[in-house]
Parts: structure tokens; sequence; C-alpha cells
């Protein structure tokens, strides 16, 4: 399937594309992919979904570059490299920390990639297990859990993610075909497409904020060395580096929490069991090893849960799940029966881009230097003609490009507020699946236990009760914690 | 006493300038909505209560008034950061990119994507500051590079302009085909 040169294409510009995108600090996957995504409407599933998952999967190979060299990460999940890269650079090492950040991204994104292909036997034995109430209780603790992992932020993540389903559920019902919130305006009774608010709130937004924001270049200096160094150093890391993909690969399987938790686990994990925790934050070859190793585990793990259940754990999985779509392709149980040609096809994708982009990145460091230094605002504008392709092009529609600029306001004041996005996009993913299948389960249910009545669904509802406890416990425990404070507080001023 | 301070650090979080906007503005929409919903959505009697086309609308607009009840709350017990009022305006200033977005959407169709693209970013280059011929000659390059490639390239559906319709014959077909 993927000796085509079409596909070879696909995923040789993904992959390189991916490192460029991810090396440009203020781009990042998923500006790259909602542009992209309408374009490849009109290409094969394969070479399609090859050329997003070579973006999806190479950007934080580029993203580490500008986190070692100038401390800015170039996608979000860069940003504990820069805790450790940043220093070596300081301290004339920047050598050696690229080369081991490529070196433990292509050992994190291997081992990432062999975990799927091993589970692939249990997930075809246990995705036909999953009938529509498995389905929908899945898609709920996906927004449980989406939810949750904002913390610090829950109430704002819980109002975008309910105003997420609310977004899918414009239009037209889908049984009764009568109106839900279109005020009957035209363009709201067709219902809101995905993409246009994907769109709007990844790349309009980036656009918006790159343009309102001053102007800035930055300077990374050009890097001499051999680059495959790294790899032999990582060798005698291969414990952290280990762990720290098994992180990667547990968290990236679990919605809502992927890159971010994987790489504060395992960051946290390497400092604990090292043998000089107080280099951590000073320029630790295990502190990046741990960071970068951990999220490049995640792609390939986050396609577990959506090629077995077809359900999203985040924002680019849920684009990637719109192309599916788009090629009827639709996945789930059924695709490791009917398709598992396209899920090989696509592991060995993920194999043969890590291997692209490791090769690439020996030889190209230093022109990927140069392009960190494109001015913001320049890059702004470049944001905005080439969202205007992935706009337009679905359905040549004005109004959709209108809706997509309100979205783009939305997201940009989202990210002035340091307000998450992804809760909007999987709220009307999981949102339109929860409402599908729990239609589709009804008839087959006499009464409300009758929906856990299966070990799956038990399982998973158990799953439920137990992170709503979890989390519960959790804010007991910190009223707990504040509670002696000011009891002490009171004491002390009833003495005084 | 202590009870409700002990409340308050529960609710209090890093809050941004114009956090408390937002707040009022959310739960002020999620309240008209959830006020239209017996006009915007209809109920189907005899049927169960999750298959009514209410049931979701009215999920999602209850979980948006409450959760943004909660966030308005940990915003007003939260410390405030100065500069409100600059960041409402920095919210409004990128109302004129969105406006540029669909100025250029709008003229695709009339001028043809090749000369709108180059014409667009030349401008917008120039409006955000830049005057050097490096970013003039850039922004050119730039926009021809995309237009090939989407349009030449890859043949995404964009529409071919009025415009064109004008040039001469050979060159005619070109443009229409292939920018």
């Amino acid at each position: 399937m993927l000796a085509r040169w079409d596909v070879m294409l696909a995923l040789l510009v993904g992959s390189v594309g991916g490192v460029i995108i991810g090396a440009i600090p203020g781009v990042g996957p998923a500006v790259a992919i909602a542009i992209l995504l309408p374009a490849t409407f009109s290409l094969d599933p394969i070479v399609g979904l090859t050329m997003l998952l070579g973006i999806y999967g190479s950007s934080m190979y580029g993203g580490a570059i500008p986190a070692v060299l100038i401390n800015t990460p170039g996608t979000a999940v860069n940003a504990l490299t820069s805790y450790d890269g940043y220093p070596m650079t300081e301290r004339g090492e920047a050598h050696r920390a690229v080369s081991l950040a490529y070196s433990a991204s292509f050992w994190g994104g291997i081992f990432g990639i062999l975990c799927l292909i091993l589970l692939s036997p249990v997930l075809a034995l246990i995705a036909p297990m999953f009938g529509s109430r498995e389905i929908f209780l899945a898609a709920l603790l996906g927004i449980i859990l989406v939810i949750l992992a904002h913390r610090g932020q829950i109430f704002a993540a819980g109002f975008l993610a309910m105003f997420g389903i609310l977004l899918q559920t414009i239009g037209l019902d889908p049984v009764t075909y009568t109106q839900r919130y279109a005020f009957d305006l035209n363009f709201l009774i067709s219902g809101i497409n995905l993409i246009v608010v994907v769109l709007g709130l990844f790349a309009l937004s980036q656009a918006f904020y790159l343009l309102t924001a001053p102007d800035s270049s930055p300077d990374a200096k050009p890097v001499t060395g051999r680059m495959s160094a790294g790899f032999k150093e990582l060798l005698g890391h291969k414990r952290v580096a280990t762990v720290a993909s098994g992180f990667g690969v547990i968290l990236g399987m679990i919605p809502g929490t992927g890159e971010f938790t994987a790489q504060f686990m395992s960051y946290t994990y390497a400092q604990k069991t090292s043998k000089k925790p107080d280099d951590f934050g000073k320029g630790s070859p295990e502190g990046l090893i741990a960071s970068e190793a951990a999220n490049n585990a995640v792609p390939a793990a986050a396609m577990i849960p959506l090629l077995a259940l077809g359900i999203p754990g985040e924002a680019l999985t849920a684009m990637m799940l719109s192309v599916f779509y788009v090629h009827n392709v639709i996945p789930g149980p059924q695709l490791f029966q009917n398709n598992i040609d396209l899920v090989y096809g696509l592991y060995l994708a993920l194999i043969l881009l890590n291997v692209i982009v490791f090769v690439f990145l020996l030889f190209s460091t230093n022109l990927l230097t140069k392009i960190i230094r494109v001015p913001t605002r320049f890059l702004g504008v470049m944001i905005l003609i080439l969202s205007f392709v992935g706009v337009y092009s679905l359905r040549n529609s004005l109004t959709d490009c209108m809706i997509a600029a309100v979205f783009g306001v939305l997201g940009l004041i989202l990210k002035r507020l340091n307000l998450p996005i992804v809760p909007i996009i999987l709220g009307m993913v999981l949102g339109g699946i929860m409402e599908v299948k729990l239609r589709s389960s009804l008839p087959r249910l006499n009464s409300p236990l009758d929906m856990i009545n299966r070990p799956i669904s038990f399982i998973l509802f158990a799953l439920i009760v137990l992170v709503l406890a979890l989390h519960i416990r959790t804010l007991i425990k910190e009223y707990k914690a504040r509670q002696p404070e000011e009891d002490h507080d009171l004491h002390d001023s009833q003495t005084r | 006493m202590s009870h409700v301070k002990t409340l308050q650090s529960l609710f209090k979080r890093y809050r941004r300038p114009g956090d408390i906007v937002f707040a009022w503005v959310i739960l002020i929409f999620s309240v008209f909505l959830l006020s239209q919903i017996t006009q915007q959505t209809a109920y189907t009697s005899g049927k169960s209560i999750v298959t009514q086309p209410r049931f979701w609308p009215a999920v999602a607009l209850i979980g948006m008034t409450v959760f943004a009840v909660f966030h308005l709350l940990g915003s007003a017990l939260s410390e405030r950061i100065s500069g409100r009022w600059q960041e409402i305006w920095l919210w409004v200033s990128s109302l004129e990119y969105a406006a540029w977005f669909i100025a250029y959407a709008a003229v695709v169709p009339y001028l043809g994507y090749l000369p709108s693209t180059v014409a667009f970013a030349v401008l917008l280059v120039l409006r955000v500051g830049y005057r050097s011929r490096a970013a003039l000659v850039g922004s050119v390059a730039s926009a021809v590079v995309i237009v090939v490639l989407f349009k030449t390239i890859l043949q995404v559906k964009l529409p071919a302009g009025k415009f064109y319709e004008a040039l001469p014959a050979g060159l005619r077909q070109i443009m229409l085909t292939y920018f």
C-alpha cells in the first residue's frame, strides 16, 4: 500500500514539512494540519492521512530546535525541552543538546509505534466488543478527562467542552429534522462545520495573535558537529528514554492527557531516579531525554483510541478523524476487520516518517536555524493567506470565511487569557459521537442499568466513577491542606 | 470566616487581564441561549427524554451556564492584574485582521486567486509595518509559492476570477486552470 509514489511523496512532504513547521515558533502542527485538511480531501485516504501523520509525528522533532537554541519551544509540547536544552546551549553544548534531542525523539517515536504494533492483535480482539453503549461511555469518559486534565482551568474547560457539544447540535436534528438553535438562518440550518471551527480556532486565531503582538525575529546561532553523536550518549540513558517513552504511550492513549502530562511525569521520574537531580533545569541530559522521548511517543499512542474506537483524544487526532469520515473510512471496531491493510499501512508510515525525519535532521539543522528567524508578523500574514485556502476550498463559501473569522477572534481571546481551545473541538467531535451512540443504544435498553450490564461498559462506567472520585478526593485533600493554615492564622490572631 | 477564606482559596486561580469581562460575557451568552431553548428546539410528545431533539442542547446549555457561573466566581475571587481595557482593545483590534481576511475571501472570485493573493500579501505586509524591499519581495514570492502549491499542484477547488475572462484566449485558459 505504501509502495506508491504518491504515498511516499506525501510522507516525505508531511515529514519534512512537519519538521520545518515545528521549528518555527508560532506555527505548530495544529495550524498546519488545519490548513492542509481540506487539501487532503481530494487525495486518496492513505495519501492524505500519511501527509497529516507526517506533520503530526515530525513537528515535535523540529520544535526541539528553537527550544534548545533560543529558549522558545517550537511547539507547546517542547516547553520542558527548553528547561535543560537551553542551559546546555548557554554553556556551549548546543550541538550535544540538539543531537540528544533528535536521538531521544527517535527513540520515543519508534518505541510508540512498536507498542502500537504489539497492541494491534489485542485491539483487534477488544474493539469488536465495543457496541454503541460502550462507545458512548468511552466518549463520555473522554469529555470528563479533557475537562479534568485542565487543572486550574476546569470551569473554563468545562464551559468550552459544553460549548463544543452545543455547536455540533446546531442545525437540523438528524432524526426529527427539526431546527435546533438555527434562529431561522440558512447558514445555521446547515450546521456548523467542524473544519471551519478548527481553522478559525487554530489557524486564524494564531494569525491574529501574531499580527496583534509586537514583531520579533528570533536569532538562532548555527550548530556545528555530527548530529548522530547524540545517539551514543542516549544509549547510556536507555532506562530514562524507555520509561519516558512508556509514559508517552500510556498517557497518549488516554483522551485529554497526552504530551504535557507524559512529559511532566517522565521528567519527574527522571529527576527522582537520577544520580544528579540538582542538574535538572540547569542542563541535564537526562531531563532533555525524558522530555523529548515522552512527547514523541505520544502520536503513535494517540492513534490507538482513534483507530480502535473512532474516539480522538486530542485536537490533532480529531482533525484526522474528519479525513477518515470524508473518505468513508469509519475508524472503530470494524476498521480492524474491514480495512486492516490501511491500519498496517499507517503503522509502516509512522516508522518511515521517523526514519525520514531523523535522517533529514542530521543534515539540515543549520538550514532550520535560518527558518526560525522569520519575523512573527510576516508569519501571521502567511498563516492568514494559507487559512483562506483551508476555509474557502471546503464549499467556496464566504459565510464559512466569516464564521471562521468569528472563531478566530474567539481563539485569540482564549489564547490571550491562557484558556484552552482543545475542549471546544473535542466537545464537538465527542458530543456528536455521544448523541448518535446513545440514540442507537436505546432500543436495546429496558432500564438505565442495562447501559452497564456488559463487561466493557461496566469497566468504562467504573472508570468514570473512579476518575470523578479521585478528582473529588484531590479537591478534599487540597481543602484540608489549606484548613490548618487558616486555623493556625486564626489561632495566632486569637493569642495576639 | 476561615471557611469563607478556604472557599475563596479553592476558587482562586491565575487571572489574566480581561478575564472577568470574558467570564461575564460567557455567562450572559449561556443564560441568553438557555432562555431560548423552548423556541429554538422542538419537543416531541411520546418520546423519551434522551431522544428528544431538545435533550443535547439542554445538556450543553445547562453545563455551559453552571461552568460559566463558577468561572465568574473564580475570576471575581482571584487577584486582579491591571491592564483590562488595553487587553480588550487588543481583542477589538483583531477584528481589523478578521475584516482583512473576509475582504480577501470576497475579492478572490472577482480578481482571481493569484492577483488577489499577491495584492493581499503586499498590502497586509505594508499594513503591519514592513517597509524593506526584502519584506515586499518575500511577500510576493511567498504568495506565488502558495498559489502554485495549492492551485497548480494540489488542484484545490478555488473559484476562477471573473477578471480572468477579460484576458486573451491562451492566457485565459492557463490562468483559469492553474492560477
